[in-house]
């Protein structure tokens, strides 16, 4: 079984009138609820916005802080998902479910090595 | 027995590569692996062949050969052994090869590489690579990008395909239709890259055309009730049937009505032909067997004049209900000028946001001349002129404009 990160990428700023929250928490609940069933919960959870994000490098010993995200752009991951799948078809699909529950484009990546 | 030479051998590289490919990487697990087997296999071939002649079954004898060579290299670069890999190598040594599986050992691999979580242009350099047996060099150049992009472009989609755990796995009924859609279009891609020829040399475009068939033909062995697999397989026979017909001797481009049609090939002509009747006799159409059904009205025509446009018509209204689009629309505006005449066809074709295409133009050039406006016909030569790189469409426009009476 391999192991799927599930971005999901949210424009910054409060989303317009027409999206409604809260059925989109409901569409979540749905999502989570049926990877839980599945088996393929790893762990799911939404971010705060990126402008409160800080970003720490380490210079020779010194510690730089920014604040802010890392990337700069009007859209940043608002959330993420890890999911267990046997495979990208199977991934997919969960990456298919949660776009379609966030309204919102949706990157899946695979983890290095087998779980 | 028979000497066996260097060509023939060639000839069972091109015929077998794909399938031993196919049983290897189902074997090993991994494409590097399997190509590098099959390769083993091959050199093998070439030293052992000469002497002994052509094995009863060379498929056969190259995919044992792969796999011998590939649990002795196991062996023998210990430190670089894949437990997984050797694991199921251990488990099929023993095993005989069989015929049959393979069809859908090659069938997995097709929609590995036509896999839609892969670019469009890896998509396609994989499979010229591994089922059509393309050297990289090869794809290169008939694709015009240095031999580096392309090896980069591979390694990249063959590490993806790994680490991102794209499946062998022929696609569940369910999603089936979109993934052939995709691996049918890869097949069109090649074959319009050969034919359309927007640049480059001519022979190696000739090769993408019958690489782009030898697919076709393998697609439609592997998936004979799939109708659009057919319907692809007539479209390219057909289109392909018109080839020697579509240059003039000094290179130039004649168009369908002028074509010589003594030049086209009757063998390809009757196999397109045939299977667009079987398409039709099984009713289940889409877009490749309606322009297959097409393209067999236009071979029944002994001369340009004798073509049957009404059905040619009633084809294009088909093909704008299931699958609509402005080029559609535009091949269907040049149908109408034949039926209900130029003025009818140029209202519809002013209607197209195309301006960017120059076959666009060249339509409106055309109608336009038709209707005696010549002035806005050079016009709209000039605009198909300015748009388009290929030789011999740049001379064929410039020759029309200069043909028109008023210009």
């Amino acid at each position: 079984m391999k192991q799927y990160l599930l971005s999901i990428y949210q424009p910054d700023g409060d989303p317009p009138p027409s999206v409604d929250l809260d059925q989109i928490a409901r569409d979540l609940d749905v999502f989570h609820e049926e990877l839980r069933a599945a088996g393929a919960w790893v762990f799911a959870g939404g971010l705060h916005p990126a402008s409160t994000a800080t970003v720490v490098r380490v210079r020779d010993d010194d510690v730089l802080m920014t604040d802010g995200p890392y990337t700069e752009g009007k859209e940043h991951i608002g959330g993420c998902c890890i999911v267990n799948a046997p495979d990208l078809d199977a991934a997919l699909e969960w990456g298919r479910k949660a776009a379609r529950a966030t309204t919102l484009p949706v990157e899946v990546r695979p983890f290095q090595g087998e779980h | 027995m028979p000497a066996l030479s260097a060509s023939e051998i060639a000839r069972v590289f091109r015929e077998e590569y794909g399938r031993a490919v196919a049983v290897l990487v189902r074997v090993l697990g991994d494409i590097d692996a399997a190509e590098e087997a099959v390769q083993d296999a091959f050199t093998a071939a070439v030293e052992r062949w000469p002497s002994t002649g052509l094995p009863p079954s060379p498929a056969g004898w190259i995919i044992t050969t792969a796999r011998n060579r590939a649990i002795d290299r196991f062996r023998r670069e210990a430190s670089r052994a894949d437990r997984q890999a050797q694991a199921a190598l251990l488990r099929v040594a023993d095993e005989p090869f069989e015929e049959g599986p393979v069809r859908d050992e090659r069938l997995r691999l097709i929609f590995t590489c036509c896999h839609p979580a892969l670019a469009a242009g890896a998509q396609v350099a994989l499979t010229l690579r591994l089922l059509g047996g393309l050297t990289t060099a090869e794809i290169a150049h008939a694709f015009l990008v240095p031999e580096a992009t392309m090896a980069q472009r591979l390694v990249r989609a063959k590490a993806k395909i790994r680490a991102a755990g794209i499946p062998y796995r022929v696609p569940a009924d369910a999603d089936l239709p979109d993934r052939l859609r995709a691996v049918l279009a890869v097949v069109y891609l090649v074959f319009n890259e050969g034919y359309a020829a927007s640049s480059g040399e001519r022979l190696v475009r000739d090769d993408l055309c019958a690489e782009a068939i030898r697919l076709g033909r393998q697609l439609a062995e592997l998936m004979p009730d799939e109708p659009e697999v057919m319907g692809l397989l007539a479209l390219m026979l057909l289109v392909e049937s018109r080839r020697a017909g579509r240059t003039s001797a000094d290179g130039g481009l004649v168009l369908l009505a002028d074509q010589d049609r003594a030049l086209w090939d009757r063998a390809l002509i009757a196999e397109g032909q045939a299977i667009v009747r079987r398409c039709l006799r099984r009713n289940r159409p889409g877009p490749y067997q309606i322009q297959a059904a097409i393209n067999a009205v236009h071979s029944d025509a002994a001369v340009g004049a004798d073509t049957d446009w009404r059905q040619i018509l009633q084809l294009y209204d088909q093909l704008m209900a299931v699958a609509p689009s402005p080029i559609v629309a535009l091949n269907r505006a040049v149908a109408v000028a034949e039926v209900e005449g130029p003025a009818a066809a140029l209202g519809l074709v002013d209607g197209l946001d195309l301006g960017d295409y120059h076959v666009f133009h060249a339509i409106r050039a055309d109608l336009l001349g038709r209707l005696d406006r010549d002035q806005e016909a050079a016009l709209a030569y000039e605009a198909a002129i300015a748009l388009t790189d290929n030789a011999a469409e740049r001379e064929f426009l410039s020759r029309s404009r200069d043909s028109l009476a008023g210009a």
